[in-house]
């Protein structure tokens, strides 16, 4: 089993606050990982710093796309780093919201498309197959998630959900060795959640990925994740598999502590 | 009850503040003052009326906003862009349009022929700050200055050097293109008001550096005598030069529209709408913002140099006088009042703001209030423009999708 993303002491600070401090973590290829903590304790910094948003203040970001030699990836421009094979979602949904559903996963296939102007005025046969085999992906991806009945509405018309959903087909829509998902459970209801969790483990068989998932849905983390990191104020506080963490004393006064009691 | 409280208010308020012009005239040749309270009378009743239209038309307004939220249905859209959808109506509409085009300088005087000239003219460049500005979204307020580019390529190779239009005109596009670039790197960082104000600032230095380099442009007195195009050595009139200019912006224009519509709807062009709708999930998803912008600026201000260029050999006179903010503000209202991104709505906003002046010229002592009105009016009714954004429809045959459609 190799390793597809490896973090070392990772650091991030905003002048005074250090949002992220020493954070090691590992995904290896084809695991389901989590990240869990508390509201503000650094998640989605930590998914920021990793995929260039922001820089690292300190650390290592080390990333093994599938088939290719490991690569460090800090001070890299988030689009070199979603190139390499690194996709992600958003916690406040991100969409193109006027753009069509299939122009939003469209457009994430830019790095693996290469017209350009030139070819966009004149389109000769090479370029319309291009955008031809374009539109058919995008499609069967949108299929696959299943919201190919909607591929030429709006994106902002869809129902909350399906917003998510479709934030993972355009992130699957890039072609990525690892994907990241930054709490996809958030707003919605049970029966959504339930086949969330059915998607997420279908995309790993299928595309042979590895994800890292940040989520406050603690029956879908422990059911879901082969490993779980758990953060607080910026620095990781426990890791390993689901009944180790959720056995730590320290998580328990951290995390699930709060919701026993609640 | 509330409402006729409110108007009678509104009107009191206005008789009041108007009472001083509308009422009182001093004449200064007899000495006297006179009272006109009929004026009083006809402010107070309009304003009543206007005032309960107006409230009128917002009701219907927040009415329509609730249905479409409670009941999900998709927005309407005007008419004129529903209809361009058909292509039983489109193509025969389009053919006619285009026959019409070609026919006007036969069926019009030449002063008419010029004032579609310049319709034209506003149509390629509001064409092309719609790509910066529509599709892109990065709001630009120098578009003149490329204009000006443009123009002054042509009137400076043609004075010194004695460059031709034909020469001159693919020049023109190039050097507004590399204006375009140059700027776009300062401003990589700004959005929103502060790249409008950079971009505002640059137009104004572009138009200082023409007045006040006399020894090369002629400072504000500008560059005359300008060679008109050539149609293979023949001589032309005045009036079939004017002829001859109408199909060249004609057929510009025409390429215009295509090489827009197929920039929109390609990698390019999608890149480019992602940059608009969120920057930071555009980098996400690969795109790289440098080269995007970079890519928006030249675009959108190529065009502007090639109708700069035409604006030149149209007028064969021009000085810094014409490409001033208040052209800038022109075209931006062009393409604002169209609805940003949509290539109809350019022509219908360029209908609106040129021709309309033109053939209004009664009104003409009204026409700023005229237009201060439509844009406000536009902003509270109908913020998205003439022709809302939509987003490119695609057609995918898919056997199972018109099954469960059956079903
Ligand atoms: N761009 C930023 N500037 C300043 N502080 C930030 C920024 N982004 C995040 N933070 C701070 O970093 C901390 C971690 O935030 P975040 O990573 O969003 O938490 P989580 O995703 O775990 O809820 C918070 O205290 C937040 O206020
Ligand atoms: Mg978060």
């Amino acid at each position: 089993m190799s390793t597809v993303l490896n973090v070392k002491a990772l650091s991030k600070s905003f002048g005074g606050l250090r949002a992220l401090n020493d954070v090691d973590l590992q995904v290896n290829s084809g695991e389901i990982a989590a990240l869990i903590g508390p509201n503000g304790a650094g998640k989605t910094t930590f998914f920021n710093c990793i995929t260039g948003i922001y820089e690292p203040t300190d650390g290592d970001v080390f990333f093994t796309p599938l088939g290719a030699t490991e690569c460090r990836v800090n001070g890299m421009k988030p689009n070199s780093v979603t190139e390499l094979g690194m996709a992600r979602t958003f916690q406040n949904i991100r969409l193109f919201k006027n753009m069509t559903v299939l122009e939003n996963v469209m457009v994430a296939r830019h790095c693996r498309t290469k017209a350009g102007i030139l070819d966009a005025l004149l389109r000769p046969p090479h370029v319309k197959r291009e955008e031809k085999e374009n539109i058919e992906k995008s499609y069967e991806l949108l299929k696959y998630i299943g919201l190919n009945k909607h591929y030429n509405d709006l994106a902002c018309n869809l129902p909350y959900g399906d917003q998510r959903r479709l934030e993972i087909a355009r992130a699957m829509a890039t072609e990525p060795s690892l994907l990241l998902l930054d709490e996809p459970a958030a707003g919605m209801n049970p029966q959504e959640t339930a086949s969330l969790k059915e998607l997420v483990l279908d995309i790993r068989d299928k595309f042979n990925l590895a994800i890292l998932l940040i989520e406050h849905d603690m029956s879908m983390v422990m059911s879901l994740s082969e490993r779980i990191y758990v953060m607080e104020y910026g620095c990781l506080i426990s890791q390993g598999t689901p009944e180790e963490v959720s056995k730590d004393p320290q998580v328990i006064k951290a995390y699930l502590g709060e919701e026993s009691h609640a | 009850m509330q409402g006729l409280k409110q108007s009678i208010i509104t009107s009191l308020w206005f008789m009041f503040l108007t009472f001083p012009i509308m009422v009182v005239r001093v004449n200064t040749i007899e000495n006297t003052v006179e009272w006109r309270w009929m004026n009083l009378a006809y402010v107070g009743v309009g304003i009543f009326i206007l005032s309960f239209v107006w409230r009128w038309a917002l009701a219907r307004k927040e009415a329509k906003q609730y249905e479409t939220e409670t009941t999900d249905k998709p927005k309407k859209q005007l008419w004129l862009s529903r209809a361009m959808e058909e292509p039983a109506v489109a193509k025969p509409a389009l053919a006619a349009i285009f026959a019409l085009s070609v026919a006007m300088p036969f069926l019009v005087s030449t002063y008419q022929t010029n004032i579609f000239i310049s319709f034209l003219l506003y149509v390629i460049l509001g064409l092309g700050l719609n790509i910066i500005v529509g599709v892109a979204g990065l709001l630009f307020l120098g578009h003149a200055a490329f204009y000006a580019i443009g123009a002054y390529s042509y009137a400076l190779l043609n004075h010194y050097f004695g460059i031709g239009f034909w020469v001159a005109l693919p020049l023109g596009g190039i050097l507004a293109c590399l204006g375009g670039i140059l700027l776009a790197f300062p401003v990589l960082r700004l959005r929103g008001d502060y790249l409008a104000i950079v971009t505002l600032g640059f137009g104004e230095i572009i138009r200082l550096v023409l007045e006040n380099w006399s020894d090369l442009t002629g400072g504000p007195s500008g560059i005359s005598n300008i060679d008109r195009p050539g149609l293979f050595g023949m001589e032309l009139s005045v009036a079939d030069a004017n002829v001859y200019i109408y199909y060249i912006v004609l057929a510009l224009a025409i390429i215009t529209m295509i090489a827009v519509q197929r920039l929109k709807n390609s990698r390019i062009g999608r890149a480019l709408q992602a940059l608009r709708e969120d920057e930071i999930a555009c980098q996400a998803m690969g795109i790289d913002r440098v080269n995007v912008k970079v890519m928006a600026f030249g675009l959108g201000t190529a065009w502007a140099g090639f109708a700069g260029v035409i604006f030149a050999a149209k007028t064969t006179f021009i000085n810094p006088a014409s490409f001033t903010f208040m052209e800038s503000a022109i075209i931006l209202s062009i393409v604002v009042l169209g609805g940003m991104g949509s290539n109809l709505g350019v022509i219908l906003g360029s209908a609106f703001l040129v021709l309309m002046p033109e053939y209004l010229r009664a009104f003409s002592e009204y026409r700023m209030i005229l237009f201060a009105a439509a844009m406000v009016l536009m902003m509270v009714f109908r913020p998205q423009g003439l022709i809302a954004p939509k987003g490119r429809k695609y057609h995918v045959d898919d056997p199972d999708l018109i099954k469960e459609g059956d079903a």
